[in-house]
Parts: structure tokens; sequence; C-alpha cells
């Protein structure tokens, strides 16, 4: 797809729909879309969402509001603790965690966007975070089986975008965001900055606007 | 006047990493090492959420929100930095291509198992990268106090807190000793300070043996 022209945040969101899994970009809130988030928080009612993010934002910040507004049903995250709301959530059994290992975690949602159907990884062979998975004894090393990552919609940041939806990302704002565009039915992206067709290099295009539905500008 | 364990880890540790090396620093006192690295030991840090070559701590007019470490605290990059995704940044990890990492631990087992993400007890709610990089660096270097504040031995047979990966840890430095792992056995090959092997043995419940290198 090519995102055709910009949209509001408001109408972007509503292509969450309850039940949904939607990817969220960030490395804890750094290169997060928080104007897609806060949209979300303010002009969704979509509930019972399965959330896929390295966190789970902060406290009251990010996807930390969805979590207070109980519209979180399961994370699939590598690192819940940033938010103690989040860790509080899963221990009252209010959400249901999934955790994988970072690396395990960035590679499931590439080979979701790349039509990968899992992946063998030594990483996490023989610990609690294995538990229930495959493993096979590869060249003598322990593998585990894991599955690819998709979601409904993703909602990505890139500093700067043109107007058919290719991102451009900034400094260690780049994170998960490429990947995530290219693993949902929908991809979101929220760009600070959009400019006309043809001011982007080339080169320097790190998500090409094929994977890009919809852009929304952001703050 | 008792040097600060910590610095006594992290000086030591520093000597470790070799000139032009690819490391990887986890929290804690692996951060303390770059305050520790001669000048003419030119490495290249990595941070796993997509950045080779971060710089020192940035001043107050330098800091920059897009500009990160794994810790989500600010850094700089320095002139020949690249930045990448994080899918990235990962392959370099489990490809092989980090030389070092050097990370802090709870427990050490005698062949080399590492524990360091989770208490027993605790919440299992967060992992991070260290899986990953304990797994996928080519050289695993733990870096931790040898008891715990209420005096229990880090380095034990077998790890009780749940483990981060089997075998893993080549070299525990702590601010009494260095050992290595060789053939899945401990081997002390350093005493620190004015450790004596006594001391070392009474804070230590994994088995080891003595191979003193100059």
């Amino acid at each position: 797809m090519t995102a055709n022209g910009l949209i509001t945040a408001e109408e972007a969101v509503s292509h969450v729909k309850t039940g949904d899994t939607v990817m969220v970009g960030g490395f804890g809130l750094v290169g997060a879309p928080l104007t897609l988030i806060d949209a979300l928080a303010d002009h969704s009612d979509a509930t019972d969402l399965t959330v896929v993010s390295n966190n789970i934002g902060e406290p009251g910040k990010g996807l930390g509001k969805l979590l207070r507004q109980g519209r979180i049903r399961r994370g699939i995250s590598s690192f819940f603790t940033s938010n103690p709301e989040a860790v509080a959530a899963v221990n009252a059994g209010e959400i249901e965690a999934t955790l994988l290992p970072q690396g395990t975690f960035a590679e499931a949602i590439r080979a979701g966007g790349a039509g990968i159907a899992g992946f063998f990884t030594p990483v996490g062979a023989g610990t609690l975070l294995a538990d229930g998975k495959e493993e096979r004894l590869i060249d003598g090393v322990p593998h585990v089986l894991e599955e690819p990552i998709r979601a409904n919609v993703a909602l990505v940041y890139a500093a700067r975008a043109d107007e058919l939806g290719n991102l451009w990302y900034r400094h260690t704002a780049r994170n998960f965001n490429p990947l995530m565009a290219t693993a949902a039915a929908i991809t979101i992206a929220e760009a600070a900055e959009v400019v006309p067709i043809g001011e982007l290099e080339p080169e320097s295009i790190a998500t090409p606007h094929l994977y890009v539905d919809h852009l929304v500008l952001g703050s | 006047m008792t040097a600060d364990p910590k610095t006594v880890i992290a000086a030591r540790a520093a000597q470790e990493l070799r000139p032009g090396e690819i490391v990887n620093l986890g929290i804690g006192i692996p951060n303390l090492i770059p305050g520790h690295l001669g000048a003419d030991t030119a490495i290249y840090l990595h941070t796993e959420n997509g950045l080779l070559g971060v710089g020192p701590r940035p001043e107050e007019e330098e800091l920059d929100p897009d500009l990160v470490d794994a810790a989500k605290r600010p850094i700089t990059a320095l002139p020949g930095a690249s930045y990448f995704d994080s899918a990235s940044s990962f392959a370099m990890i489990r490809g092989g291509h980090v030389d070092v990492a050097v990370l802090g631990a709870l427990q050490v087992g005698e062949r080399g198992d590492i524990a360091n993400w989770a208490i027993p007890g605790k919440d299992v709610l967060g992992v991070g990268g260290a899986m990953d990089l304990v797994v996928g660096a080519r050289r695993v270097i733990v870096t931790m106090t040898s008891t715990t504040p209420t005096g229990e031995a880090k380095l034990v047979q077998e790890c009780t807190f749940p483990l981060t990966a089997r075998e893993a840890a080549d070299v525990v430095v702590t601010e009494r000793a260095v050992f290595r792992v060789r053939d899945s056995s401990l081997v002390l090959t350093e005493l620190l300070g004015e450790s004596t092997l006594a001391d070392v043995s009474s804070v230590t419940e994994a088995r080891f043996t003595v191979e003193l290198e100059d």
C-alpha cells in the first residue's frame, strides 16, 4: 500500500478494533508514536487488545494510559518491568503476559513481516522462557523454536516521512519501528515532519512506502 | 583505606578488553569500565537499542531525546557511529559479531551458568537483551561482587535463581579475584589487591582450581 495523504490521529485509530493485536514501536518512550497512542486512549473504544511492544509504556504515559483504562488483555514484551503498573496488573491476573528475550521479540516481528513461519534460536534454551516450546539440538547446541508475530494494526513513529509514506528514522528512535511497519495488516505511521515526495534521499529511507497504509502528523 | 569493590572490579575488567573490540556494556558495574580504559584502548561500544559507537554522557546542552542507551539514559554518538533497528542489532549479537559482553549477575554457577534476570518469588517480567547477549557475544565477562549484601556467595555450585543461559560465562571478575571458565570448570587465575586464597574460598561456594597467572 501507499499512504494516501495525511489523516488525523483520531481517524487513524478507528482502524483498531476490539480484540485486535496492536504493535506499538518504541524503546520505552523513545521512538514511541505518542500522538497515536494518545488518540487510541482518548478517541477509541477498542478494548480487549493484545499489545506487542518492547515495554508497556510508563505509569500513565504512552501505553501506560491504555493499561490504566483496562483495555489491554495481553502484553507481548521483553521488559514489562519498566512500568510497575503493568507488573502489578499481570500479578493481579488483569492482563496476560508473554515475555520474550528482546532479540527473539525483534526477530519474531521481522519474521512475521517477512513471511517466515518460525525460526530456531539458541537464546533462551534451557531457561524458563523456553517452557512449552519445541527444543532441537542443532550442531550440538540446544535451540528453541520461536513463532513469528503479526498484528492487525501497527503504530510506528518516524522523525520524517514523505507524502508517499516513505519513512526516515532518527538516532535510537528507530528501534522496533521499521520491523513493526512490516508485520501488520494495517500500518499507521506517525511522523514529526512530512516532506514532499523526492525530498528524502532514497538511500536513507529505512521503511519504503509499500509498508505504510496511513500517515499522521505527530508532535 | 579499602578501595571501593565496584571500582576494583571495573578497573580489572577493563584490562580484559583489547583495542579494536566491539563491546556491549550492561547496566551497573560494567558502565564504570570506560573510566578505566587507557587512552590507547580504542574500543567500540554497542548498545542493543540500536547504536554502534556510543560516546560519553552528554552535557546538558547536548541532550537529545532520540539518543539513549539500553538503560534509557542519555548518551552521545562518536564520529563513525551507526544506527540500526533492533532486529539488526540482535543479529549482530546473536551472530557473534559483538566481541565482548560485560554484565552483572546475581549468581554464576561453577560450570559458567549465569543467572542475572530474575529472583525466585519476585516478578519474572523483564529479561530485555540479557539472554541474547550472553548466548551471542563471543566472550562474556561477568562483573559482580563476590557476595550479596547479606553475605551469601554469588559464585555457587548450581544457580538457584532462574538461568539466563547455561555455560555462558568466560571470565568472572569479583573484587577479590579473577576466574576463568575452562572446559566447563572454574579456574582462579588472579588474586586482586590484598586478597588471599583463604579470603576467596570463604566467600565462594563454587568449586574451583587455582592456576595463578602473572
